[in-house]
């Protein structure tokens, strides 16, 4: 046995020329060295997936300007991208949700709060009707409290004069993996419904008899495969996949659409300086003004206060970018709603208090 | 090479026990048998998705059985032998596919199935069990059950066919000589002997199903909730964690995800171990 592998090992070697192998391994490494000194230091980022579409696209629309800069983005949740960015395993975050007390405590600098897009919850449904759902924020809330059990249901058929509401059991459909949108969604609750208030969170105890599914693509699933089922679907979701959407009364009575417009209307130029002041931090829901769409939030990035000079200066080059017309033009081509211009202003005046360091 | 592995098992169980000691010790034994999980209140528990995992792999065993002794006795004793291998290899691909797929085709067709054919059929069948109420969503412990028993039958039927293969052919003779019909001589000398093996197959199969994540997250219905009706929407210990470890973001709830996951693994160690006991009794009796 000994023998036999001695004598193979032998042929081995004399088929195969060692020093090729090791001179090639050795040009290998010297060219990823190499490499590795020529490229510029990837910026790597995680978080929220609802704007991951945007963000991919910005990135690489950026690079395209700047081919020294490469930027990695992953979308494993808003929840997972803070966690990351405490850890400081990546140089940026991006989160559907502002970071809560405790989890700014654990941070040493201070985390700086960048709103890039806006987006929306719609209350997406499955009924053969003569005109589009409306409906109001309290009867959204009954539905989701289980109390309004029927589509016609005396409330429900008051808001929807003249159109036909059928005699069918109201199914639920929530999102049951944490997220953002669920966020978003119970906090609007919480404001237009005293009976909510306190249960807003990324994963809210659904009454028994809802039905949860797994992401956007799930909640959809189910509402289209049982009649008289409603849930929550973020906009962008909802607009590209041409899914039926509810109009919400909002706070001036109107029944408003979740077109990116009115979205975006729920910042109004008067309160920009209170969302400044907020540290850009605000929750937007229920907003006051006759177009607003008022189930809409805000997204972030969020970016340490000090930063690597180097890393730092590209980073910085980007949100700065972000600000720009033609940035947030391509969010709108994608069904994001852009942040109004005097917001965009007052966010790149923030910026210049990032402070860079050489290290 | 074979220390890798135990060692790996080890650090696994080593890293879910020091990181769910905090869930442990914030609700000590209401964790595992308290029945609330409200992430808002910080409230966690185990056994509402403990109750969910066991109901629907049971579930699952109990379709996925029957199927797979009867393909197994096909394709041992009645199958023509041209026909053996194509059959096997189909029944092996059923494997193969993805379970997020088996997930997308169970939300899309199963489950609208179960709500408008299955569902109201039981439920006018069997009208006072309680077993079958409740509104019609389509998801729930029942099509978890029928997406889990598809996803084990290949396992199942598999290792029943190589048991089976294993009876030595004079058992059959044997029972040929004495004049036994076709269905008796499979009853007393294939399946009487080989009765063991397929405990043993079914156990695997079960272990394979406590663990699915995927699938049965798509169409459980997601309901930390213990329920009499087989047709309500409940969760697994598999799929709690998928939902919620991505977007955890308090230190207990990350903590009592881990807890989840290390109940899980007892679970699952727990089944294998009875199956590897069983084949092990199996092997000593018949060589």
């Amino acid at each position: 046995m000994n023998k036999l592998f001695a004598s193979a090992s032998k042929n081995l070697g004399q088929i195969i020329d060692w020093h090729l192998v090791l001179s090639s391994l050795i040009a290998l490494l010297a060219f990823v060295i190499g490499a590795r000194a020529l490229a510029a230091p990837m910026i790597n980022g995680a978080g929220a997936t609802f704007p991951e579409p945007i963000y991919t696209k910005w990135f690489s629309e950026f690079q395209k300007k700047n081919p020294t800069i490469a930027i990695n983005y992953q979308g494993i949740g808003s929840g997972g991208g803070i966690r990351q960015l405490i850890a400081g395993t990546v140089d940026f975050g991006a989160s559907d949700a502002p970071m809560t007390d405790a989890e700014t405590a654990k941070v040493s600098k201070k985390v700086l709060h960048i709103p890039t897009v806006m987006g929306a919850v719609v209350v997406s449904y499955n009924l053969k009707l003569s005109a589009p759902l409306k409906l109001s924020g309290p009867v959204i809330a009954e539905m989701f409290n289980g109390t309004i059990t029927k589509w016609n249901d005396a409330k429900v058929v008051a808001l929807n004069p003249g159109v036909a509401l059928p005699d069918k059991q109201v199914i639920v459909a929530t999102r049951s993996d944490g997220s953002g949108t669920t966020a978003i969604f119970s906090e609007y609750l919480a404001q237009v419904s005293p009976a909510w208030a306190g249960k807003a969170g990324k994963t809210v105890n659904w009454f028994r008899g809802s039905v949860g599914a797994k992401g956007n693509a799930g909640v959809a699933g189910l509402i289209q495969q049982s009649e008289g089922a409603v849930g929550y679907i973020e906009s962008v979701y909802a607009l590209q996949n041409k899914l039926p959407f509810a109009h919400v009364q909002n706070k001036k009575g109107k029944f408003v659409a979740p077109d990116v417009a009115n979205i975006s209307a729920s910042i109004p130029a008067k309160a920009v300086g209170d969302i400044e002041k907020q540290d850009f931090k605000s929750s937007i829901v229920n907003a006051d003004g006759d177009a607003v769409y008022p189930i809409s939030a805000l997204t972030w990035l969020l970016v340490n206060e000090e930063m690597p000079k180097e890393k730092g200066e590209q980073l910085v080059q980007f949100l700065n970018w972000t600000m720009s017309d033609e940035a947030q033009k391509m969010a709108t081509d994608m069904n994001y709603a852009p942040l109004p211009k005097e917001l965009r202003t007052k966010v790149l005046a923030r910026m210049k208090s990032i402070k860079l360091q050489l290290q | 090479m074979g220390i890798v592995v135990i060692v790996l098992f080890i650090l696994i169980f080593m890293f879910l026990l020091t990181n769910s000691r905090p869930a442990f010790e914030a609700f000590g034994r209401g964790f595992v048998f308290g029945r609330e999980w409200i992430p808002s209140e910080e409230v966690f528990s185990v056994l509402a998705f403990a109750f969910g995992t066991i109901v629907s792999s049971l579930l699952a065993l109990m379709f996925a059985l029957p199927i797979s002794v009867g393909s197994a006795i096909f394709l041992t004793e009645l199958c023509p032998s041209f026909l053996r291998r194509p059959l096997r290899f189909l029944i092996e691909m059923l494997a193969a596919i993805p379970s997020v797929v088996y997930g997308l085709w169970g939300i899309f067709v199963l489950a609208p199935f179960v709500r408008a054919t299955i569902q109201p059929g039981l439920a006018a069948a069997f009208p006072y069990f309680g077993l079958f109420e409740g509104p019609p969503y389509g998801v729930g412990l029942f099509t978890a059950g029928l997406i889990l028993a598809i996803m084990i039958i290949p396992t199942i039927t598999s290792i029943s066919t190589e048991v089976f293969d294993s009876i030595p052919n004079l058992y059959r003779e044997g029972a040929k000589a004495l004049g036994a019909t076709e269905w008796e001589t499979i009853k007393t000398a294939v399946l009487g002997p080989g009765m063991s093996g397929v405990v043993a197959a079914s156990i695997l199969g079960l272990g394979r199903a406590v663990g699915e994540t995927m699938a049965v997250t798509m169409v459980i219905g997601n309901r930390a909730d213990i329920s009499p009706s087989l047709f309500s929407p409940s969760a697994t210990m598999a799929s709690v964690i998928a939902n919620e470890y991505a977007e955890a973001n308090s230190d207990l709830h990350i903590s009592s995800l881990l807890g989840v996951g290390l109940c899980l693994l007892i679970l699952s160690v727990a089944i294998n171990s009875i199956s590897r006991i069983i084949i092990w009794r199996v092997r000593r009796k018949t060589i």
